[in-house]
C-alpha cells in the first residue's frame, strides 16, 4: 500500500457545497406535494384513562381524510428504540392507546388535505378522561402502588431486570473486589449525590417522516433518521405486516445526536399511508421535538469515593437512579454508561461497585442523547474526584495524573477490557500546558468584584457496542474504473459518509474523489445498525477496510485472467494489476471496462464487521470562567480540550466534532434544563423557555489531539462523536468551586445557584 | 388577497389568503433553501432578505412583501458557494439544516458593516443557531472569508 493520501487528511465533506447552496435534500424538501397532513392530538393528562373519544365532526370537515385512534391500531407492543434486535429497551407501546402516560401522549392521529382542516378537526374531536394519579416524581417511582405499564402484555425481550410491575424499566448490580476492605483502607472519603438534568438535543431539523407506496405497492418511509434499518423492523412491528412490504431512505439530515436514534415519530406516518394508501407526511414543530421526543435520561447519582492519603483512590461506589419517563426507549442501555464509562477512567482502583435503577414515571420519555449516560456519571465521578482530592489537600490535576487508567490497564468496570490504546495521560499533560494550568490553579481575584478560575475534567466512551453492533459497506468497480461505496451507517451530518470514502481510497490507492458514496436504503444499502453509539469510525470503517481487501483480491484475480498469469504473479497499485515477475501490467480502467462486457466477475465486494471490544476514546477537558460576585454570573473564558481518538481519520470534520460537543456540554452544564410544572406538563416547549447556546455565550474553544494507535480500530481510529460532549459539565462545576468554594452537584449551574452559594459561605 | 412581489427578481402576481406566511409560501414557491427550525422567532433557519436587509421569514405575513423584492440562497447561489466553500473548508456546514439562514446573514453582514470585529460578527450573527459546530469553526470561517473580501475589494 503506498503513503496514505486521504487519511489524517482535512478533506471536505463529499456533500458539503450541497449543503452551503441551500439544495433541496432534505425530507421535507422530498416530501411529493400531495402529501396527505398529518397531526396529532396530544393527551394534557399525565395519567389517564381515554373514556370516550368522539371523531365523527372532526371527520365532517372539508379535506379530512382520516382519523385514527386507539380503536383502529394494531394491538402489537413495541419500542421505538432505534436498538438491534432483541432491543434491550422493552416493548411497552402501541401506535396510540386508551391509557395516557404522559402530557403529549398521542390520542389521535389527523390526516387531512392541508394543515387548516387538520388544525380545524383537532379542535372538534371530543376527548373524555378518566383522570388517573401520575407518578412524577422519579424517586418515588419504584415500587409505587401508581403503576405507569400496568398492561399484561407489556414485555421485556432481554434479561434487564424489568418488572412493570414495580415501574421497573431496567435493574444491575456489577462489582469487582472487596469494595468494603477497600474502603477501610481509605482516609478520606467523599459521598455524595449529584444530580443531572434532562436535555433536549436540539438538533436544527425537528422530527419528520413521509411516507409512500412504492412502484411495487410497498410502503416506503423517508425519514430523518440515524437507524435507518431499524425504523423497517420498528414500523414492521407496530404495524404487524411484513418486514418485506416495508422500505425506508435516510435522506440528507439536520441533526441527530442521539433524537433520531428513536423512531419518535415514523410510526404515524406509515400507519396513514398503510391505510389510506396516500401520501403522507408528519413534521414535528419545534413545541412537540420539545415536549413530546426522546431527551437525555435525568439521573441521580450517589456515589462515594475513598482515597488514601498519599492520594491512591481505592474504591469506587455507585447508584444511578435513572428516569426513563413514560416508555422504556434506552432506558436499560443509558444507565450502563453512567457507571462503565466514568468509573473505568479510574480502573487502577482495588474495588468498584455500581448499582443502577431506570424507573417509568409519568412525564415525556427519555431516550438517546450525545454521551447516552456517560455525561451523567462523569459529572458525579470527575466533581467527586475534585472534592476527594481537596480532602486531601493535592491539585486536582495531580490527584488525577496519580489515578487514572493508563495503557495496558485492565477497566474492570469497563466490562474488563484492556486500554490498549489510551492517551488520557498525555491528554492531561497537554491541555494542562494550553490553559495554563500550573499558574491559574486554582483562582485569582481580579479586583472588580469578580474572580477567575481554571477547572478540569476527564471522559472516557466508547467506540461501539461491543459483540453486538454490525457494520458492513458494498463496494464496486465501475465504467473506467471508479468505485462506489455503498453504506448502511446514516451521515448526520457529521460527515461519515466521507470519512469511509477517505478510507477507502487509501484502501484502494485511489483519490477520495474517485469513490462515490451512497445511502441509505434498506432495500439496495448493506446493512448497519445506525450511527449511534460512537460506532460508525470504528465498525463500520473495519468493515470498509474488509471490503477494500476483498474487492482487490477480486481486482487482482480478474486482471491476473486478463493477463493470462497466476493471480499469485500480480499485485495491484491502484491503478494498475501488474506481474510482479516482469514488466506486463493492464490498467484499472482496462480491468473495469473489460468486466462489463462478456465477463463472468462481477468486481463487487461487501463485507461487515463486528467487535469484541470498543475501545474507548479518551480526552481531557479544562475550562477558565469569571464568576461575577455580586450577581454569581458565570462566564466562559476559555475552553481547552484535547481528545484522544486513535487515530484522526479527518482533522477538520474530527474539530468540528469536539468544538460541537463542547458547545453542548456547556448548554448542559449551565442553562439546558427540561423542567416540568406540577400537572407534568413540560414547561420547556421552545427556544424561549430551554435556551440553548448563542454564538454569544461560547468562549473560544481550542482543540488538540493526542492520537494513541487503537490496533483493532481502522488506520487506528477510535471514536470521536459522543465523548466531546462530556467534560464541561464537571469542568465548569470544578471551576466555580475553585473560584468561591461553592460545590454545585446539581445541573444546571445556574447564576441562582451560584450566588446562592456564595451567600451561604459569607 | 392580490400580491405582486418579487422572488429573486422574479415577478410574481398571485392571490393569497391575507394570513399567508412568507416562509411556507416560499418554499411552495421552491425556495427549499428556507428551513423553519421553530416557532418563537429564536433560530433564525428562515432568514431572507426584504429589500436587501434580513428578515425571519416564518412571523412575517407574506403580505408584508407585497410590491417589495424577497431574496433568498436561491437567487444568492454564487455568493452563497464562495462563503460556502470557507465553511466547507473548515467542515463547519456539518449537518447544514442552519446553513442558508446563516449565510444568508453572513452576506448581509459583509455588505452592512466595512470591517466587522470579533464582537460585531457574533452579535450580527447571533439569532442564527447552530447545534453542530459550537460556533468555532463557523466564526473561523467568518473571519476568513471577511478578510478574503477585504483583499479582493483591496485589490480592485
Amino acid at each position: 500500500m503506498s503513503e496514505s493520501k486521504a487519511i489524517n487528511k482535512p478533506i471536505r465533506k463529499k456533500d458539503a457545497m450541497t449543503l452551503v447552496t441551500g439544495k433541496p435534500v432534505y425530507c421535507d424538501d422530498l416530501a411529493p406535494k400531495d402529501c396527505l397532513i398529518i397531526k396529532l392530538l396530544r393527551s394534557p393528562h399525565p395519567h389517564a384513562l381515554i373514556d370516550d373519544i368522539n371523531t365523527s365532526i372532526a371527520e365532517k370537515v372539508p379535506g379530512i381524510e382520516a382519523i385514527y385512534t386507539y380503536k383502529d391500531v394494531p394491538n402489537n407492543r413495541f419500542t421505538n428504540a432505534g436498538q438491534t434486535y432483541p432491543e434491550a429497551s422493552p416493548y411497552d407501546r402501541l401506535i396510540l392507546e386508551k391509557r395516557v402516560r404522559y402530557v403529549g401522549d398521542p390520542v389521535a392521529i389527523v390526516a387531512g388535505e392541508n394543515e387548516k382542516a387538520v388544525d380545524k378537526a383537532l379542535k372538534l374531536i371530543k376527548v373524555k378522561y378518566e383522570v388517573l394519579e401520575p407518578v412524577l416524581d422519579f424517586r418515588q417511582a419504584k415500587d409505587n402502588e401508581i403503576l405507569v405499564h400496568p398492561e399484561d402484555n407489556w414485555k421485556s425481550l432481554c434479561p434487564v431486570g424489568a418488572d412493570n410491575k414495580r415501574n421497573l424499566c431496567a435493574h444491575e448490580v456489577s462489582e469487582n473486589g472487596d469494595l468494603e476492605k477497600a474502603f477501610s483502607q481509605c482516609d478520606a472519603i467523599v459521598e455524595e449525590t449529584y444530580h443531572t438534568q434532562a436535555n433536549q438535543q436540539a438538533m436544527m431539523e425537528t422530527f419528520r417522516a413521509y411516507a409512500t407506496k412504492d412502484v411495487y405497492n410497498r410502503l416506503t418511509i423517508v425519514s430523518a433518521t440515524q437507524v435507518t434499518f431499524h425504523v423497517r423492523r420498528i414500523v414492521a412491528t407496530a404495524l404487524g405486516i411484513p418486514k418485506t412490504d416495508v422500505r425506508v431512505i435516510k435522506p440528507r439530515i439536520g441533526g441527530g445526536f442521539g433524537a433520531k436514534q428513536t423512531a419518535v415519530m415514523e410510526v404515524y406516518p406509515a400507519f396513514v399511508t398503510y391505510m389510506t394508501g396516500k401520501n403522507s407526511k408528519l413534521v414535528y414543530t419545534r413545541e412537540e421535538t420539545q415536549t413530546a421526543s426522546s431527551p437525555r435520561h435525568e439521573m441521580e447519582i450517589k456515589l462515594k469515593i475513598g482515597a488514601t492519603k498519599d492520594g491512591i483512590i481505592k474504591a469506587i461506589d455507585m447508584y444511578t437512579l435513572s428516569n426513563t419517563g413514560a416508555y422504556g426507549e434506552h432506558g436499560p442501555t443509558t444507565v450502563g454508561l453512567s457507571g462503565h464509562k466514568a468509573i473505568a477512567l479510574y480502573s487502577r482502583a482495588d474495588a468498584y461497585r455500581f448499582v443502577y435503577d431506570v424507573v417509568y414515571t409519568n412525564i415525556m420519555a427519555a431516550g438517546a442523547y450525545r454521551g447516552y449516560g456517560a455525561p451523567q456519571g462523569i459529572f458525579a465521578v470527575e466533581s467527586a474526584i475534585d472534592e476527594l482530592a481537596h480532602k486531601l489537600d493535592i491539585d486536582p490535576a495531580r490527584f488525577r495524573e496519580m489515578n487514572i487508567t493508563k495503557e495496558g490497564d485492565v477497566m474492570p468496570a469497563y466490562y474488563g477490557e484492556t486500554a490498549n490504546s489510551c492517551a488520557l495521560d498525555r491528554c492531561l499533560d497537554r491541555v494542562k500546558e494550553m490553559i495554563d494550568w500550573d499558574n491559574k490553579y486554582p483562582a485569582r481575584d481580579m479586583g472588580n468584584g469578580k474572580i477567575r478560575s481554571v477547572g478540569m475534567a476527564l471522559a472516557l466512551q466508547g467506540s461501539c457496542i461491543s459483540n453486538l453492533d454490525v457494520g458492513s459497506v458494498a463496494l464496486k468497480v465501475n465504467d473506467d474504473g471508479f468505485y462506489s461505496l455503498m453504506i448502511g451507517a446514516s451521515d448526520m451530518g457529521t460527515g461519515c459518509d466521507t470519512i469511509l470514502a477517505q478510507m477507502a481510497a487509501d484502501c484502494m490507492c485511489c483519490d477520495v474523489d474517485n469513490i462515490v458514496v451512497q445511502g441509505v436504503d434498506t432495500d439496495t444499502s448493506p446493512y448497519d445498525s445506525g450511527s449511534y453509539a460512537s460506532s460508525t469510525t470504528y465498525i463500520t470503517g473495519m468493515a470498509v477496510v474488509k471490503t477494500c481487501a476483498a474487492l482487490t483480491e477480486k481486482i487482482k484475480k480478474y486482471g491476473a485472467l486478463l493477463m493470462g498469469c497466476d493471480e499469485k504473479d500480480v499485485d495491484f497499485n491502484g491503478k494498475e494489476v501488474y506481474r510482479i515477475s516482469n514488466d506486463e501490467k493492464i490498467s484499472l480502467k482496462d480491468i473495469a471496462n473489460s468486466s462489463m462486457c462478456n465477463s463472468s466477475n462481477a468486481l463487487y465486494a461487501s463485507e461487515g464487521h463486528a467487535s469484541p471490544v470498543s475501545p474507548p476514546p479518551f480526552m481531557a477537558g479544562a475550562v477558565e470562567i469569571e464568576i461575577d460576585t455580586e450577581t454569581g454570573k458565570v462566564e466562559l473564558i476559555d475552553y481547552k480540550a484535547v481528545v484522544d481518538c486513535g487515530t484522526v481519520i479527518n482533522p477538520n470534520l474530527a474539530r468540528v466534532q469536539t468544538e460541537g460537543g463542547i458547545g453542548q456540554g456547556i448548554g448542559m452544564a449551565l442553562y439546558e434544563d427540561i423542567n416540568y410544572n406540577d400537572n407534568g406538563g413540560t414547561r420547556s416547549n421552545s427556544f424561549m423557555q430551554y435556551k440553548i447556546p448563542t454564538r454569544q455565550d461560547i468562549c473560544p474553544v481550542e482543540v488538540d489531539f493526542e492520537s494513541s494507535y487503537e490496533p483493532t480500530g481502522p488506520f487506528g481510529a477510535k471514536s470521536i462523536g459522543e465523548i466531546v460532549i462530556n467534560t464541561p459539565p464537571p469542568a465548569i462545576a470544578n471551576a466555580v468551586y475553585n473560584a468561591v468554594g461553592v460545590r454545585i452537584r446539581e445541573l444546571p449551574i445556574t447564576s441562582e445557584k451560584v450566588y446562592r452559594g456564595i451567600k451561604d459561605e459569607d | 388577497m392580490e400580491i405582486k412581489l418579487w422572488i429573486n427578481d422574479k415577478l410574481i402576481i398571485d392571490n393569497v389568503e391575507p394570513d399567508t406566511p412568507m416562509l411556507e409560501y416560499l418554499r411552495d414557491k421552491g425556495c427549499y433553501s428556507i428551513k423553519r427550525g421553530c416557532e418563537t422567532s429564536n433560530c433564525g433557519l428562515c432568514t431572507v432578505w426584504l429589500e436587501g436587509k434580513p428578515i425571519l421569514s416564518c412571523t412575517l405575513p407574506l403580505m408584508r412583501a407585497d410590491g417589495k423584492h424577497i431574496t433568498t440562497l436561491e437567487g444568492l447561489r454564487k455568493e452563497a458557494a464562495e462563503f460556502g466553500e470557507f465553511l466547507a473548508d473548515e467542515g463547519a456546514e456539518q449537518c447544514g439544516f442552519c446553513n442558508p439562514g446563516f449565510i444568508m446573514n453572513v452576506l448581509a453582514m459583509e455588505r452592512d458593516i466595512e470591517n466587522p470585529s470579533d464582537d460585531d460578527i457574533k452579535e450580527y450573527l447571533s439569532g442564527n443557531l447552530c447545534r453542530c459546530t459550537g460556533y468555532t469553526g463557523q466564526f473561523r470561517a467568518v473571519k476568513k472569508y471577511i478578510a478574503y473580501k477585504r483583499g479582493v475589494k483591496a485589490d480592485e
